[in-house]
């Protein structure tokens, strides 16, 4: 006889396991600096003229170490792409909907994702011109910047 | 990357991932629990070809590789094949040490089931020491629906 | 089969903690050093093979996390989970396959960020037997007692491995635990879970460690010297631990009489002069080396006794100091591997073992040794074709 659905058990679990990311040298450095200056940092690569940010110890390109080649970078930047989020989920910093973005810093050449508060969702576009708002408490993660919002002269 | 972190204060993102997660028992470890919970029997799959005794039951035999068509019921005592006595806390163990970890082939299976040991004096324990299944008072349809066993009398 | 070779291997310093390096700039630092042994670049390699467990890095898709750092940026990448020899397996089935001249294989992990019990309590199976609340240290426990009362070796004959290992890598400067001990402190040392004690285990580690494969025709084209992969098998048992017996280990049996078949040895006891095993445990290192038959079975014990297994001993044993003195988990078996191939150089320092021709090296996958993988290395490619 075939059990019915009623008839099958389920085992309720959860996967939950405490875990410390350690940031590393590189990423520490750039997490000091906004915590301690607000300032955002990046890395240049001088053989493929890059600046990445988030900042890595290595080029990915020519495969060379460029973790010492710091650059500080403007807290304001470019839209290049985003969406905004309507549903919910428990690890999400803000509550929907909201905008998630990639936004290019002045002076980088790779964007970072992040939220874009203080918008109508309507008048998002790309290519929106957008300033950091930095956290009021530091929690030393990338969340020390709370959000970007439209430059006044955007 | 060796060289040290003398000039830089390590960063540390303290995080937890916890992802809430539903195993599907299957309908063959179902019918197991609904035994284990409503009768107190230990019911185990057997194989069409080899006879081998499953316990915990799968509906496919390892050996080979053909269905476990067969129900059968299986003592609820057997043999200690080995065992351990966990003595520190160590993160995943729900019970408080030390805690008696064992090895034990019932009676007409033909696989070790793990489980708990209690009600046994630590030097007594020995590899081939009878145990008997103590049957939890309130069962939910789980592997603790068996308490744990203990020596047979 | 057609002929292959690992012509370079790096290592970074296996540590508690590498607090100062994410899994990248490991990966990175390991690479490179292996390029650098090789005589190679970045430009050299065909296609990359990253091994790595989603649970120890705290991350999903953890395989393509390193690839940056791997130089896997528009080349073929592939990932392989479990210990570093099972990549590698992968790594030189690429290069065989005449695709591919050459493989870089890396393997990495970071025990340091996480929580190892709670890790290895989900292998187990979650219906039957997770809540039972059971990890690696007290799995292998009891894999212990079963191995101690089928073969009579003594726990004093356990620490003596303790001893052996922790006191090897005092010559190995990528050790993490170099230690003088005496049996008595092994035996002192808090009990873990019965019979093992803390220094029967292995220490929670970071670490990585990079090797590169190379066809025949591409072996000899850097400054490499090449050490030659004569035979390579793997097996694995049940997953259920009640459906093995657990004091043998059959598995790692049959991977290593094929291994030795290909590589045409015929008694491994005496035509292998290095042994770098996966000594999770104390009793691991005993129980493999019965099951690989480079020891008579259940005479592991008292022939380390008798010194065979030491540095000048009959068969040296982890002369590196093993995985007693430093356990990256995934990195654990490449790290074997790239042990020996130092040793087959001649390149192996303080732990050098003299004139070391053939060797083997040996990773784990799962609970209590369910899979085995078996690697058996030549200095020399004059033996006869193999396959
Ligand atoms: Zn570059
Ligand atoms: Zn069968």
């Amino acid at each position: 006889m075939q059990p019915t659905k009623e008839d099958c058990f389920i085992v309720e679990g959860k996967l939950a396991l405490p875990y410390q990311y350690f940031a590393g040298r590189t990423g520490s450095r750039f997490l000091i600096a906004l915590r301690d200056e607000k300032k955002i940092r990046g890395i240049r690569c001088e053989k493929c003229n890059k600046v990445f940010v988030p900042p890595r110890s290595t080029c990915e390109r020519c495969f060379s170490d460029i973790s010492q080649s710091w650059v500080d970078l403007e807290d304001t930047g470019t839209v290049t792409g985003f969406t905004v989020v309507r549903y919910e989920e428990p690890y999400q910093p803000t509550k929907p909907p909201y905008i998630l973005a990639l936004i290019k810093l002045d002076g980088a050449d790779t964007p970072i994702a992040h939220i874009i508060k203080d918008i109508p969702l309507t008048e998002m576009k790309l290519g929106l011109k957008v300033k950091a708002v930095f956290a009021e408490k530091t929690t030393s993660t990338i969340m020390d910047i709370d959000h970007f919002r439209p430059q006044e002269d955007g | 990357m060796a060289d040290t972190l003398a000039d830089v204060e390590p960063m540390i993102y303290e995080s937890q991932i916890s992802v809430p997660y539903s195993w599907w028992a299957g309908d063959t470890a179902s019918r197991f629990f609904r035994s284990l919970r409503d009768e107190k029997k230990i019911m185990g799959t057997k194989c069409a070809k080899c006879s081998r005794v499953y316990i915990p039951p799968r509906k496919v035999c390892p050996s080979c590789f053909s269905e476990n068509p067969e129900w059968t019921e299986v003592s609820d005592q057997g043999v200690l094949q080995s065992f351990t006595i966990a003595r520190r806390q160590l993160a995943s163990l729900p019970e408080k040490v030390p805690v008696i970890l064992g090895l034990i082939k019932l009676d007409g299976a033909d696989t070790g089931l793990l489980h708990y040991l209690d009600e046994v004096d630590q030097k007594q324990l020995r590899i081939g020491m009878r145990v008997k299944a103590k049957f939890a008072d309130n069962r939910s349809g789980g592997i603790r629906d068996i308490e744990y066993f203990r020596p047979a009398k | 089969m057609d002929q292959a070779a690992i012509i370079g291997v790096g290592m970074t310093k296996i540590e508690a903690n590498k607090a100062g390096d994410t899994f990248a700039d490991m990966v990175w630092e390991a690479v490179n050093k292996a390029l650098d042994d090789a005589g190679m670049t970045i430009n050299d390699v065909d296609n990359v093979v990253t091994t790595s467990n989603d649970f120890w890095d705290g991350r999903t898709i953890s395989c393509m996390a390193v690839g940056d750092a791997s130089g896997a940026r528009h080349k073929n990448a592939s990932c392989v989970e479990g210990d570093g020899t099972f990549g590698a397996f992968y790594g030189l089935t690429r290069a065989l396959s005449g695709d591919y001249g050459t493989t870089l294989v890396t393997a990495h992990s970071k025990g340091s960020e996480s929580i190892s019990s709670l890790i290895t309590n989900a292998a187990f199976d979650p219906i039957y037997e997770r809540a039972i609340g059971m990890d690696m240290i007290t799995a292998c426990a009891m894999q212990a007692t079963a191995y101690l009362d089928r073969t009579g070796t003594t726990p004093d004959q356990l620490a003596m491995v303790s001893v052996k290992n922790h006191g090897n890598a005092k010559q190995n400067p990528l050790a993490q635990l170099p230690m003088d001990l005496t049996v008595d402190d092994v035996l002192k040392s808090e009990m873990l879970s019965d019979p093992l004690h803390k220094l029967d285990c292995s220490p929670v580690s970071d670490g990585c460690c990079a090797i590169i494969i190379a066809n025949q025709a591409r072996a000899s084209k850097y400054s490499g010297r090449p050490v030659w992969i004569k035979g390579v098998s793997f097996c694995s048992d049940s997953y259920f631990l009640g459906d093995r017996d657990l004091a043998r280990a059959p598995s790692l049996a049959q991977a290593a009489q094929s291994a030795f078949a290909m590589a045409g040895i015929k008694d491994p006891a005496t035509e292998i002069d290095v042994a770098e095993l996966y000594d999770a445990f104390t009793y691991q290192e005993l129980m493999w080396l019965e099951a690989m038959g480079l020891c008579e079975d259940g005479k592991a014990g008292s022939r380390l006794e008798s010194g065979d297994f030491h540095r000048n001993g009959r068969l040296p044993v982890n002369p590196s100091g093993g995985l007693l003195s430093g356990h990256p988990v995934i990195a654990a078996g490449l790290i074997r591997i790239a042990e020996i191939v130092k040793q087959l150089r001649g390149e192996a320092g303080g732990y050098q073992i003299p004139d070391a021709r053939r060797g083997v090296a040996q990773g784990v996958n799962g609970l209590c040794g369910q899979s085995h993988c078996v690697w058996v290395l030549d200095r020399d490619n004059q033996e006869k074709e193999i396959g």
